[in-house]
């Protein structure tokens, strides 16, 4: 802020920490914006350390990524080898490869480096994976938040291309084997797979473009878009304040916690450090990906236990299980439906999870904003759909393993392929009748709670001699947290006539609302919160 | 919260919460809101020995990281980067990647554990209240703003002027297309490339493994034998691209066990030629159980029968691998009749 004339006078000149904030706020007008932020409240709870997982493990891969673009030849050249790796010297390979085995063999810490950006990669798509199944769960996804769930969803998939293109780099005889199931994937698009397949590959399988191609896409273009996603998904974050769970004093219009500076700085400031601590240590302790173990790419050749990464094993499941349909069409075009039809399932799995939250909102009709998070049993559809979702892709992944899954549990891999094909359409629809089974048992357990009091494990024997357990009523606190929910009514559409005796009408799509709102809060799809007179009635007469 | 729309839509939504924050207990309502529990103090903002403890832990960290970083820089100087140590349980790994890991990483975490151990027992740790504002601009806003939009809209004359309006989005249409003309050239056409491989008449086949071409008594019952055409050359400009379509593989069966007649008529004494290039999404097929005859790809388990055809008869694979018909030349080396008579690898759309 500019001084005027009614500006205080000071004695001497400011300490220097102050002269340099003037400075820079006669140019950024960093006061104003440290006003709003600076003792910005964040509320507490171990589930909001996800986010932060994966924010820091995007920074740690950012960081070592850069080291190891200084050493990494993105280059298909064949070159004979000739570094200080023995049992490959002498060996055809290209130049990726090469430089992949010189990364881990002749740079001092290379190693370090690429093992801790590998296990930061993983465990920033296990962070983003949890960290959306938070928001889920606790529905932080609704209004305002919606655009947010979105940002982070095309994170997720981002991050998940962003690994394939990144793992495929050093062109090792597992990554080879990776890129040539998307060319047959890619091939197996109606009418113009061969010309895409043709375009991204520069020609015939394997060709020399395809790991250049791949370098700019993972150093560059995805992170580059992945950067600007998650600045816009901070941003977002400090704008609409974060969520809290419901408790004393927490509300719909406020937030409770602890402020940015200091406590939350150190708190999350350290936890940086935590992350990049642990990964580094797994880095120092547990091998990954020793491409020197699998040799270089031939296309003629392949290890067995050939697995992607984890975050691409739900595809992979998808592929393995899917029997193989092949139609050909008059005129002698082939659909390769065995192929094509699950390169279609895997982004509609996603998809499904990413419209939810239109979905729902579209049920509710609520327009309101909302900041206070649910628990997953007072949103018992939303939870089983989750749920559901997840008991899919955890099939999918079973069926990505089914070889390991194999050899490790001495099974049939017949069989398990056979549980993945019945599995991936029976397992959801169990999952979302029991996981809803048990959201409702524990709303009946918390309405018992509140209206009789908590378990004490104090057994008394009445004077009759009869035996009953100690129930200790709860708290205000208590009883405020457990009925803070809210319960929507289902949506009627009303009667077919009007009051003056005219059919209304009523559109298909509001009818389908109607049963979905039914199917969400309808009769036997939430348990009733206990009511004031309810508990009154029962706490005034007899108190145990 | 946001201001009700006013429609008969909202007839199913729960009312507005009873209570506002920091409303104090309440009798006739035992689920109000209680406020804020009031602040109950830590051991460290009662007993400034146990604040000084806490201060040493934190200092302590802080030392320890300054250590482990001495120690990552004295590893990259002492550790020889090829020497290897046994560790327990971890088994024999390289000196250098474990010291300078885990220096690295006590550093690190030390500097967090501090920081964390700072923030949970020195700071202070009294909740806060901030207040939340509506998002949605009040009414008199959206107003003003919309507003300004005609306003600017009818200055500018686009909804009068429609020829220049059509024009415009017409303009803007094309030419992004410039840019998508531009990636025509990432690669060459694939006119009939995926239908033809390195195989051709007479050519002989060589022993992947020895370089060396193969007699018909090289192929013994029981095995699996891969070959490559001659004259492809590994490290040579091809060699990855034609070895990832001409890769076969050979065993000899009974010819009495060969099912299917074209398979006994395309093979020699009973030895069949068959591509290695998964018909599924192109891995190269393996495993050979000599037993069943059955080949298996290990990358998703397509299982193909070489007695019968190389049928499918497990696995996401759509169709046989294709056979390479094959004979013996005048000097008693295998080659083969033709090229495949079908293309090899992943199906695709003009395969037919």
């Amino acid at each position: 802020m500019s001084t005027t004339s009614e500006a205080p006078k000071r004695r001497g000149k400011a300490p220097a920490g102050e002269r340099v904030a003037d400075w820079a706020d006669g140019r950024l007008g960093i006061y104003g914006l440290a006003k709003a932020n600076m003792r910005k409240i964040f509320p507490d709870h171990w589930s909001f350390m996800l986010g932060e997982v994966c924010l820091y493990s995007f920074i740690i891969i950012i960081l070592t990524g850069v080291y190891l673009t200084l050493f990494f030849h993105p280059s298909m050249a064949e070159v004979t080898y000739h570094g200080a790796y023995v049992p490959m010297q002498g060996v055809h390979m290209s130049e990726a490869y090469a430089s992949t085995l010189d990364i881990s063999f002749d740079v001092r810490g290379g190693l370090l480096m690429r093992q801790i950006h590998h296990w930061a990669a993983l465990v920033f798509l296990v962070g983003m994976f949890v960290h959306m199944m938070r928001v889920f769960f606790t529905g932080a996804f609704r209004k305002p938040r919606e655009i947010n769930w979105l940002f982070g969803f095309l994170l997720l998939v981002l991050g998940m291309f962003t690994g394939f293109t990144g793992y495929s780099l050093p062109d090792d005889l597992l990554s080879g084997t990776g890129i040539r199931f998307m060319e047959g994937a890619v091939l197996s698009v109606p009418v113009v797979g061969t010309y895409l397949a043709f375009f991204i590959f520069g020609g015939e399988f394997p060709g020399t473009e395809i790991i250049p191609r791949f370098f700019v896409a993972h150093v560059l273009l995805l992170p580059g878009i992945m950067l600007g996603l998650v600045v816009a998904h901070l941003i977002l974050v400090f704008y609409h304040k974060h969520t809290q769970f419901a408790g004393p004093g927490r509300t719909e219009k406020n937030v409770v916690g602890m402020p940015l500076l200091p406590v939350y700085m150190a708190k999350a400031g350290g936890f940086f450090f935590l992350v990049f601590g642990i990964i580094a240590i797994i880095s120092a302790t547990f091998t990954i990906n020793p491409v020197w173990v699998l040799g270089p790419y031939r296309p003629d050749q392949v290890s067995t236990n050939a697995q992607p990464d984890w975050y691409m094993g739900f595809s992979e499941g998808l592929i393995r299980a899917m029997p193989g349909w092949e139609i050909v069409l008059p005129g002698g075009y082939t659909l390769a439906l065995g192929v094509f039809i699950p390169l279609m399932i895997f982004p509609l799995i996603l998809a499904a999870i990413a419209v939810y939250p239109f979905i729902e909102s579209w049920v509710t009709g609520d327009k309101r904003e909302h900041h206070i998070l649910d628990r997953p049993r007072n949103a018992p559809t939303r939870t089983a759909f989750g749920m559901a979702w997840l008991s899919l892709y955890f099939v999918c992944l079973i069926g990505g393993g089914n070889d390991l899954w194999a050899t490790h549990f001495h099974l049939s891999i017949n069989a398990i392929t056979w549980f993945v094909r019945i599995g991936f359409f029976a397992v959801p629809v169990i999952t979302f009748i029991v996981t809803k089974r048990i959201c409702l048992g524990l709303q009946r357990r918390d309405r018992e709670k509140v209206l009789h009091g908590r378990e004490s494990g104090i057994i008394k024997r009445l004077p009759h001699g009869e035996f009953v357990e100690v129930h200790e009523p709860l708290s205000q606190e208590q009883l405020h947290t457990l009925t803070a929910h809210e319960q929507y009514k289902p949506l009627e559409i009303g009667p077919e006539v009007d009051e003056n005796g005219v059919a209304r009408k009523v559109g298909r799509v509001q009818k389908l609302r109607a049963r979905l709102s039914r199917g969400y809060y309808g009769e036997g799809n939430q348990i009733p919160k206990p009511t004031v007179e309810e508990y009154k009635e029962l706490t005034s007469g007899h108190g145990h | 919260m946001s201001s009700h729309t006013g429609t008969h839509e909202d007839e199913n939504l729960p009312g507005e919460r009873e209570t506002a924050h920091g409303e104090v207990a309440n009798r006739e309502n035992p689920f109000a809101d209680p406020g804020l529990p009031p602040h109950e103090p830590r051991k460290q903002d009662i007993d400034e020995r146990a604040a000084k403890r806490s201060e040493r832990t934190v200092a302590l960290l802080f030392t320890v990281s300054m250590l482990a970083t001495i120690g990552f820089i004295a590893s990259y100087v002492i550790f020889p980067i090829d020497q290897m140590v046994t560790i327990w349980p971890l088994g024999k790994i390289s000196a250098l990647n474990f010291s300078l890991g885990m220096t690295l990483g006590i550093a690190l975490f030390c500097i967090g554990a501090g920081a964390v151990h700072w923030g949970r027992t020195l700071m202070s740790d009294h909740e806060l209240i901030g207040e939340r504002h509506p998002i949605e601009a009040d009414e008199e806003t959206k107003q003003k703003v919309l507003a300004d939009f005609h306003q600017g809209a009818k200055e500018s004359q686009i909804g009068r002027r429609k020829l220049v309006r059509n024009t415009m989005f017409g303009a803007l249409a094309l030419v992004p297309l410039s840019g998508v003309v531009l990636l025509r050239d990432l690669g060459p056409l694939p006119e009939d490339k995926l239908r033809h491989t390195a195989w051709a008449k007479g050519k002989m086949l060589v022993n992947q493994n020895t370089g060396e071409p193969l007699r018909p008594e090289d192929i013994t019952v029981g095995t699996l034998a891969f070959a490559q055409p001659e004259g492809l050359e590994e490290g040579s400009h091809d060699f990855q691209k034609e070895i990832a379509k001409a890769a076969v593989m050979l065993v000899r069966l009974e010819p009495n066990d060969i099912k299917d007649k074209r398979e006994l008529d395309w093979s020699h004494e009973g030895i069949v030629a068959f591509s290695r290039i998964c018909t599924h999404v192109g891995c190269p097929v393996t495993l050979y159980e000599q037993q069943t005859h059955h080949v298996l790809c290990p990358c998703h388990q397509s299982t193909f029968d070489l007695a019968d055809g190389a049928r499918v008869i497990f696995g996401p694979a759509g169709h046989p691998l294709p056979q390479l018909r094959i004979s013996v030349n005048d000097e008693g080396y295998l080659v083969a009749e033709d090229d495949f008579a079908e293309p090899v690898g992943p199906t695709f759309w003009e395969r037919g």
